[in-house]
């Protein structure tokens, strides 16, 4: 029979001791962890940059990963586009009774796989139990903080850093989270799998080239036109974007155009998007393409300033030859009808 | 058809006498923005949106009957998500959902089929809006239903067609005191489903140009480039002919037929125009959830979606544009839909809420 949730592994006693044994120790299990204390003591003496982060998604395990995946990923890379090492994550766990106790442990593991690929230890956890919400089958949400040291001498990374004349570099492909997690929840099979990917090893392989990063952000809710949007009017200048060299697969375009949503602005969770000077763009898309998940990097735009009584705008100069502002995100998910 | 090269030089440098082009289609209309067509028009070419966005030309009489519907606890009602927001008289089906009515967003009308065959205690109505691309689905699910022995489904009919609402448009052109539409985009998806011969009719009757066009910017382009230079002249192309033929696709067209009939029909803002929709044929009448005589129209004060419509204005010239009427709170059911012209016109001016 299947092993499931229940409310007595939330109870505290032996219940419980066994849950944390056979899966989370097993899998996430480190010096730190395995003190078993109230609280974990770790080493550092630096500026921190500290975040914290939900994760509710359903489906919980989608084609290309899962919400233990996804929790690392996530708050790993907003610790980094702060211009910050991850160090420490710790990570709460609120299991629904009826989860599958195997479903769990590949959670788990997925989970521990991913910090150890984006170097950061999980320094702390908990788990609590809920009484099932009238789902067939229990589901699970993990809430994180992530704690990363700043680089010695480094600023910390703010829109205002942003400069006329920066090129704007992305990482690769847009919009193929978004387009799991929609085709999942649609019942539309496609073969398009979540990019749900740490940036560690692209970021850092940035700062440590010496290259002067502007501004860089994660590229999730929102999508592209999300971030650059903010980013333009948090920024004071016009962001001028070509259709044509931003990066979009076949399958996700199509999936897009039959739900009638504009992959600009479908989320991710293994992009980033970045600011440079010029001079240094080049070099800065050999490293990212020289890294794992930024094969397919691309330089898609630049910034200036804006010309007299124009406001500070995201521009997308479309592949025809025209021009349209790409304001914030209006009507999301609602399907065109005719 | 010329280079795309001379096609944009020439579009962008034209300077004859002034040209008003209507697109009909509301896919037309987000592919136009979209594209950013409009930056590359002289400002003597002029591009607005007609009564082709099915959500936009729907009455309140309509809405009213489904939120009633959907109040009752015997059924369940099942709509198109931009429809959920558009208002009655008094509320729209979002808000009717929130006072507890069941109301369910789908991505198709077959998507209802399994969830009546389950719950055979309710009546399971789907709000049938479309123009003649989306008709044949209904017609579809009928049959569907129907041989899978499913009775407890039922339709809200608002079906509309084009070459009526077409013809009172050619017919009032002008005659407002505003200046002329001296072409039309003719929609590609509708003549896929219907053919165009229709067009042929209204240009020789209105000495007005008519292109059948695809949704690329190319296609587009060359629409456009073709109406500009034969603006008054009573010419029909085709430029979408992958998909396009000029008698349409008669299977598609039977299947409606066996299940509808025409009608006259209220559109929003240009009132009843005799034999410009469809509802079910007699003998499907139990089908019908109350679709006929629902023609009353009450736009709230202030909104001029009539008049965007019709092209008389442009959405920037009402002045609830962007001000009490904006996506996250539209007044008109041309701000809510992402084939209205308003919506499109908002989201290209990259407004900041």
């Amino acid at each position: 029979m299947m092993e499931r949730i229940t409310m007595a592994h939330g109870s505290g006693g032996e219940e419980t001791s066994r849950l944390i044994e056979a899966v989370f120790a097993k899998y996430l299990g480190n010096s730190y962890l395995s003190q078993m204390e109230d609280s974990t003591v770790v080493p550092g003496s630096r500026e921190l940059a500290v975040t914290t982060d939900s994760f509710v998604v359903t489906p919980y395990i989608y084609p290309g990963g899962d919400i233990g995946r996804l929790c690392v990923c996530g708050t790993v890379n907003d610790i980094l586009m702060s211009g910050a090492v991850p160090q420490y994550l710790t990570c709460g766990f609120i299991l629904e009774e009826g989860l599958p106790l195997e479903k769990l442990e590949q959670i788990v593991r997925s989970m521990a796989d991913t910090a150890k690929e984006a170097g950061v230890l999980v320094a702390a956890g908990d788990t609590k139990v809920i009484e099932n919400r009238g789902d067939s089958e229990g589901g699970l949400m993990i809430n994180t903080a992530g704690i990363g040291f700043m680089r010695d001498g480094a600023q910390r990374l703010l829109p205002s850093g942003i400069q006329a004349g920066d090129q704007v570099l992305v990482s690769g492909r847009l919009g193929d989270h978004h387009a799991a997690i929609l085709g999942c929840r649609l019942q539309m099979s496609h073969s398009i799998l979540s990019d749900n990917a740490p940036l560690s090893e692209m970021a850092g392989a940035l700062f440590d080239h010496g290259l002067h990063v502007h501004e860089m952000r994660d590229v999730t809710r929102g999508g592209l036109a999300g971030v650059l949007n903010e980013l333009a009017g948090a920024s004071g200048k016009v962001i001028g974007l070509e259709e044509q060299d931003i990066p979009v697969s076949p399958e996700v375009t199509s999936f897009a155009g039959i739900l009638g949503l504009d992959p600009l602005y479908m989320g991710n969770e293994g992009k980033m998007v970045l600011f440079i000077p010029k001079e240094e763009a080049r070099e800065a898309l050999e490293i990212m393409r020289s890294c794992r998940y930024g094969e397919e990097a691309a330089l898609i735009g630049s910034v200036r300033e804006p010309e007299s009584g124009e406001a500070p705008i995201l521009l997308l100069h479309t592949g025809i030859g025209g021009t349209r502002i790409l304001g914030p995100l209006y009507g999301e998910g609602l399907p065109r009808i005719c | 058809m010329r280079e795309l090269d001379d096609i944009r030089s020439f579009l962008k440098n034209y300077d004859g006498p002034d040209v008003k082009i209507m697109e009909v289609c509301g896919t037309h209309t987000a592919a136009i923005m979209h594209l950013g067509i409009p930056s590359m028009l002289s400002e003597h070419i002029r591009l607005i949106s007609g009564p082709g966005c099915p959500v936009c030309v729907t009455v309140t009489a309509y809405i009213d009957k489904l939120v009633a519907l959907a109040m009752n606890p015997s059924n369940i009602v099942y709509a198109f998500g931009d429809l959920l927001r558009v208002m009655g008289s008094q509320k729209s089906l979002s808000m009717a959902k929130a006072d507890g009515a069941r109301v369910r967003m789908v991505y198709s009308p077959l998507d209802m089929l399994d969830a009546a065959g389950k719950d055979p205690a309710h009546t399971h109505i789907f709000a049938a809006v479309g123009f003649e691309t989306t008709t044949p689905v209904y017609a579809l699910l009928l049959e569907e239903a129907a041989r899978r022995k499913i009775r407890n489904i039922k339709l809200l009919t608002s079906l509309k067609t084009m070459p009526a609402v077409i013809d009172r448009l050619c017919r009032m052109n002008g005659t407002d005191g505003g200046s002329p539409v001296t072409g039309f985009i003719a929609p590609g998806h509708v003549c896929a489903v219907s053919g165009y011969a229709a067009y042929r009719t209204l240009a020789g009757k209105y000495r007005l140009p008519f292109v059948v066009s695809g949704f690329t910017g190319e296609t587009l382009l060359a629409s456009i480039y073709t109406l500009v230079k034969c603006a008054g002249e009573p010419i029909v192309r085709n430029y979408y002919p992958q998909v396009v033929r000029e008698e349409g696709n008669k299977a598609a067209q039977e299947a409606v037929l066996r299940m509808f009939r025409p009608c006259d029909a209220a559109w929003r803002g240009l009132g009843i125009i005799e034999g410009s929709g469809m509802v079910l044929r007699d003998e499907y009448k139990d089908m019908d959830a109350g679709s006929e005589n629902l023609l009353e129209d009450r736009t709230g004060t202030g909104c001029r979606c009539a008049d965007v419509l019709t092209g008389k204005i442009l959405p920037e010239q009402c002045p609830m544009f962007g001000r009490t009427c904006t996506p996250r709170e539209p007044k008109g059911a041309c701000m809510v839909s992402q084939e209205g012209s308003c919506f499109n016109h908002f989201a290209a001016a990259g407004i900041r809420s």
